[in-house]
């Protein structure tokens, strides 16, 4: 994809990397990594940074029977061939949000939230929360802080908010420092896929009430 | 390690995909099998979740000696993200999120002198890291070890990246040139 202004920072990339990122930013980090090949060259780095830890953890003793059992497992025939995570042709979604939708975009089962917003959450384990959130042109998103990261990539579309404009492909890191804004620019729906660590903070009284009954 | 001995593992991974070789295996298993093991107790797991998924991220080196590439990344390398998503595999039960495949179009006959690059990058990487002062080298230990969030992950990683950028940002832009 051409013209990416926002990228993943180190930090996101490196815990990706090694394995420590919750569930729902793992989707959010392979999604954008799919389109991004500034930010796969630098992923493909943090992994040789993590090869390099595993060269020098130094040695564990193994089981005794080690080799045997994995040479048993090798010749078991309970052990399905992985599909490698390809696009299909059509739609919109990279390919490990289509694993997690199920399919593309018209598979999306959205929910209203008001305002003319519609969201649809994914599932995963852990704490942290990953959305797909489909923002008519012109419209806000209910201004929000946070308590943790919130990660916005967009899909389709646009929104701008306080800090810069946001297009497909662009991703927006926000910590709890940022108050912020987002309006969906004029034209097709923006879409998007948002990940937090903790429930958003919203400032008005209203999205506030409804904040546990819809999950944003 | 030098870059001999890892042209080694390269050979060895061929002679499990082209011929089956067991001995060829039984010699990568005697290197990593130790090596991801402690790894992975380093970074919690118990010694028993760690034998069990030991025995399978190696494998499923067997299994996917295949899809190994060294014009792409080092043997080391292929190894620890083996080994780091059979580990959450096994914890969420599910297969983690990965990046969608390049079409990377005609393969090429994967060139011997790529994978010799990419693994004096990763020597001099590894290098590099050891010769990082203490509290940072520290810093990403802890990161891969899983002690630290992202959040607590600084920004100013300060790692020596710059020793095996050049080969993988190449082979993107060559993928870019042949699809345009």
């Amino acid at each position: 994809m051409k013209d990416i202004n926002h990228h993943l920072t180190d930090a996101l990339l490196m815990a990706y990397s090694a394995g420590t990122l919750p569930e729902a930013f793992d989707v959010v980090v392979a999604t954008h990594v799919s389109l991004c090949d500034e930010c796969r060259a630098r992923m493909h780095e943090f992994d040789a940074v993590g090869g390099s830890m595993m060269e020098d953890v130094g040695t564990a003793e193994l089981n005794d029977d080690s080799f045997e059992a994995t040479m048993a497992l090798i010749t078991s025939s309970d052990w399905a061939e992985e599909p490698r995570p390809i696009r299909s042709t059509k739609g919109i979604f990279p390919a490990p949000l289509q694993d997690y939708v199920g399919d593309d975009i018209d598979a999306v089962n959205w929910r209203k939230i008001g305002g003319g917003v519609q969201q649809a959450i994914l599932k995963t384990t852990g704490d942290a929360t990953v959305r797909l959130l489909r923002i008519p042109g012109g419209v806000a998103v209910p201004d929000h802080g946070h308590r943790g990261t919130e990660l916005t990539l967009v899909l389709q579309g646009a929104f701008r908010d306080e800090t810069d404009r946001f297009g497909p492909g662009d991703i927006e890191v926000a910590n709890e420092d940022l108050e912020h804004k987002p309006v969906a620019e004029d034209g097709v729906d923006c879409i998007c896929l948002a990940a937090t660590d903790a429930p958003l903070r919203f400032n008005a009284m209203i999205p506030r009430l409804t904040q546990g009954l819809f999950r944003i | 390690m030098e870059t001999a001995k890892r042209l080694e593992w390269n050979a060895e991974i061929t002679a499990v995909r082209e011929d089956r070789d067991q001995e060829a295996f039984a010699r990568l298993f005697s290197h990593f099998a130790p090596r991801v093991k402690a790894f992975l107790m380093k970074s919690g797991s118990s010694p028993e979740f760690a034998e069990e998924c030991t025995q399978e991220v190696m494998a499923t080196i067997w299994r996917k000696a295949h899809m190994f590439d060294g014009s792409k990344a080092s043997v080391s390398t292929w190894i620890f993200t083996i080994a780091r998503n059979r580990k959450i595999d096994m914890i969420r039960k599910q297969r983690r999120p990965e990046p969608e495949d390049l079409p990377w179009g005609p393969e090429e006959e994967p060139s011997q002198t790529d994978a010799l690059i990419i693994e004096e990058e990763t020597e001099r990487l590894g290098k590099a890291i050891a010769e990082l002062p203490e509290k940072q080298r520290k810093l990403i230990e802890r990161a891969y070890f899983g002690e630290l969030s992202h959040s607590e992950i600084a920004e100013e990683t300060g790692l020596p990246l710059g020793t095996i950028k050049s080969r993988i940002r190449l082979a993107l832009e060559r993928l870019r040139h042949s699809m345009s």
